[in-house]
């Protein structure tokens, strides 16, 4: 708590509504909220089959493609950026492909930061997901089966609202993590501002130049995760 | 509707193979221990657990391929496994909406359904908020609501006390009657499998060991878990004329001759105890020393050690009379006429 004791202590109270108001902060701001949106959907869309296919079924190799999910929750995110750079910098494995056949280049563009955060957060929903996926009783799926439901219905209409409580606390984590998201962003995206300058870029950009706007900015980062958590906390956690 | 089956699962340690049939509107109540693989039975006629040999057949159809989604076997699981976040009443229309019916005839014909189960007016709560017994016939109704060809039904009254079972036995009896397939019934309770079904098949260690109607199989065990359920003496020996050879020195003699290797049953009632060797006595009388007293309805069932372990049931009166305690010595006695014999 002293850390964040010690941001509200030396906020500079008096200049704040100005500069809060700043261009450069909103847009800041909308950028970091918007990637940490956008990667939370993606971490959605790819993160829940994945962790039902880690729940459910048994496949070769199965306990290697779990071990691989895990890894960007103990790899430095800076690895991460380099990592995606290899795979999707123009020069890169997929990266290159992509340019030549659609012209799409991702580092350095708002997709790019949507994708390293993407990448460092999904653990958090995964884990998370496969987590209630245990927990929840698979013989509802079989009960469900039993009464003509094929496993995408009995996914969509029994298991998904069974756990529920589970993928919203994921999304939570998960969007939690791509708000704070810096060193793969910078290293693979970039910090271009209005284009790729996240609020944790912005506040590493600003510690430099001026301290006060760096608390400014810090605390903002900690109002909105605050407030986010908290909202989503009494809507759906403090129902389970 | 007829179910023909032969159910082969095989895991470390255990083997079901069982063969099971069952006529349309039959209810076939499937009766063993703890671990005979009656659930593995049920799962495996409904697709739940593969087969790893035989066949099911639904009215000639082979169905050990199938998915369970298409298989229109109906199931009324232990714990019911209501969905929880589901109404009584979606939990009723979840089938039909799988099978494509639209959403408001589903619900009009869950409407409908948990009317007959008596619950109209709990259509509305969810499973959390209904009792065993409800949460019990809103499985039964979520099971018919598919109008399945085969019904299965495991362990129906086991989660539910005993008061509650008494009313839902009758309940499950009606609508039983009412459905035109095929019904298996799992069950560990011999009540429970003699009030509900017509049909008794007896499961242990994964085999059929007996099957036949409540009176033929009461009437004449074949295992010794049978005869513990249906309380009877039970032995097995070699018969020659009305004299089965039941131990190594030790014989009883039956009511009507056999030739052969035999089961010997006798109620436990029919073994009369005596301080002495009783004198002019029937043919069957035998030393024995009393292992253990238990009380049994109005009666108190003595466990004897001898040449053979039996069980009597005396009177109070008589035990008293006898000063009956474990270790007591007495003499057994057993009319010939109350001994059946039956070949094995």
């Amino acid at each position: 708590m002293l850390p964040l004791a010690g941001l509200l202590i030396r906020a500079p109270w008096a200049t704040l509504p100005q500069r809060l108001t700043e261009p450069d902060v909103l847009a800041a701001l909308r950028l970091s909220l918007l990637t940490a949106t956008l990667a939370t959907g993606v971490c959605l869309l790819t993160g829940v089959p994945l962790a039902w296919l880690l729940a459910r079924t048994t496949f070769v190799g199965r306990r290697f493609v779990r071990a691989l999910v895990t890894v960007p929750l103990v790899l430095p995110p800076v690895v991460g950026g380099v990592a995606l750079l290899l795979v999707f910098g123009r020069r890169g494995l997929v990266g290159e492909w992509l340019d030549s056949a659609f012209g799409i280049t991702l580092p350095f563009t708002t997709t790019g930061v949507v994708l390293a955060e993407a990448f460092v957060a999904m653990p958090f929903l995964v884990i998370s997901v496969e987590g209630a996926l245990r927990s929840a009783d698979a013989r509802y799926e079989e009960a469900a089966a039993t009464l003509g439901a094929g496993r995408w219905t009995a996914f969509r209409r029994v298991t998904l609202p069974l756990i529920a409580p589970g993928v919203a606390a994921g999304a939570v984590l998960c969007w939690a993590r791509a708000l704070g998201e810096f060193g793969a962003t910078i290293t693979f995206a970039g910090n271009f501002p209005g284009r790729t300058q996240t609020m944790p870029l912005a506040v590493y950009l600003a510690l430099e130049r001026d301290l006060d706007a760096a608390i400014v900015l810090s605390l903002v980062l900690l109002a909105v995760s605050v407030a986010i958590l908290a909202g989503l906390r009494d809507r759906w956690l403090g129902t389970t | 509707m007829t179910l023909d089956a032969r159910l082969v699962v095989r895991r470390p340690g255990f083997t079901l193979d069982a063969a099971l049939s069952a006529a349309p509107g039959e209810v076939v109540a499937l009766l063993g221990p703890n671990g005979a693989g009656k659930t593995t039975a049920l799962r495996a006629l409904a697709g739940l657990t593969d087969l790893d040999d035989g066949h099911v057949a639904l009215n000639g159809r082979r169905l050990e391929d199938t998915a369970p989604e298409h298989r229109r076997i109906g199931v009324v699981f232990q714990d019911y496994l209501l969905f929880p976040h589901l109404s009584a009443l979606d939990n009723v229309a979840f089938g039909p909406r799988c099978r494509g019916v639209s959403r408001a005839a589903a619900r009009a014909r869950a409407a409908a359904l948990l009317d007959r189960v008596g619950l109209a007016e709990h259509a509305s709560r969810k499973p959390r908020q209904l009792s065993g017994g409800q949460a019990q016939r809103v499985a039964l109704a979520r099971a018919l609501a598919t109008e399945p060809e085969l019904l299965l039904l495991d362990e129906p009254l086991a989660a539910l006390d005993a008061r509650t079972r008494l009313d839902t036995r009758t309940h499950l009896r009606g609508h039983l009657s009412t459905h035109p397939g095929p019904t298996i019934l799992v069950t560990h309770d011999p009540l429970d499998a003699m009030m509900l079904a017509d049909r008794l098949v007896i499961l242990e260690d994964g085999r059929v060991v007996q099957t036949g109607d409540a009176a033929s199989v009461t009437s004449a065990p074949r295992t010794d878990y049978v005869a513990r359920l249906v309380g009877l003496n039970l032995y097995r020996g070699r018969a020659e004329g009305t004299l089965v050879q039941v131990a190594a020195d030790f014989a009883l003699t039956t009511a009507t001759p056999q030739n052969g290797e035999v089961f010997v049953a006798f109620p436990p009632a029919a073994v009369a105890l005596y301080a002495a060797r009783p004198e002019g006595s029937p043919r069957n009388t035998w030393p024995a020393t009393v292992a253990s007293v238990a009380r049994h309805g109005d009666a108190l069932r003595i466990e004897l050690n001898g040449p053979v372990a039996v069980a009597a049931d005396v009177t109070p009166a008589a035990a008293v009379q006898l000063d009956l305690a474990p270790g007591r010595r007495v003499w057994a006695s057993l009319k010939a006429t109350e001994a059946s014999s039956y070949p094995a």
